[in-house]
């Protein structure tokens, strides 16, 4: 039983350490703005839910102690990190950031290009 | 074999958050630097974690969620000063 929860504890663990070095790869490598916040509130929320579901199963199974604490705190960061991103880019579109030059399609600029008409009028 | 593998996380976090400390000092734009502080946020959640368990205490588990609530205002507040030019807006100020 307690190999079963060693197994389980470092195969979480180990998991979210995966996701959050590649997120910090990817925030290094990605190219402009939008695909860095792509990179950083998928993956960097990803990995801290699965460390932090670790560290849960580490209280719970070997030192006995249920801490609610934790989980409220899985169930907020996965409502808080992709609107956290979503809103970073959107307010940095609507400041001017351009996207990179290799981007082939932008759906958003004519409906911004309307809104600002609208307001103008 | 587990505290190996706390060690080697440990040391993963430290290398993670220098690689996003150039980012935060290098970006090209205020955005990137909000950005990767917030990703720094989240860093330091997964190592405040992995430390109660190195240190077999449970008394570090409520920072977890503090440190997380105040990421959360930290980026929306900077997103909404990057977009408006004010945090918060006065009534009739237009």
């Amino acid at each position: 039983m307690t190999i079963l929860a060693n197994i389980l504890i470092v195969f979480f663990i180990s998991c979210g350490l995966l996701f959050i070095v590649v997120s910090a790869i990817g925030l290094y490598r990605l190219p402009d703005l939008y695909t860095r916040t792509h990179a950083a509130s998928k993956s960097a929320t990803l990995g801290v839910m699965c460390i932090l579901l670790g560290v849960f199963f580490h209280f719970w199974l070997k030192e006995d102690h249920f801490n609610p604490g934790i989980l409220l705190g899985i169930l907020f960061l996965f409502i808080t990190g992709p609107v956290g991103g979503h809103i970073m880019s959107r307010s940095s579109y609507l400041a001017g950031v351009k996207p990179w030059s290799g981007t082939v399609r932008d759906d958003l600029k004519e409906e911004v290009e309307r809104m600002k008409k609208e307001q103008g009028l | 074999m587990k505290e190996t593998i706390m060690l080697v996380a440990l040391t993963l976090f430290m290398i993670a958050i220098a690689i996003l400390l150039y980012r935060v000092i290098m970006g090209p734009s205020m955005p990137d630097r909000a950005i990767a502080l917030d990703t720094i946020g989240v860093n330091l959640i997964s190592a405040i974690a992995i430390v109660s368990i190195l240190l077999n205490t449970k008394a570090f588990l409520e920072a977890i969620l503090i440190l997380g609530i105040l990421a959360f205002i930290g980026t929306i507040a900077f997103s909404k000063y990057i977009e408006r030019g004010v945090i918060v807006e006065r009534k009739g100020d237009n």
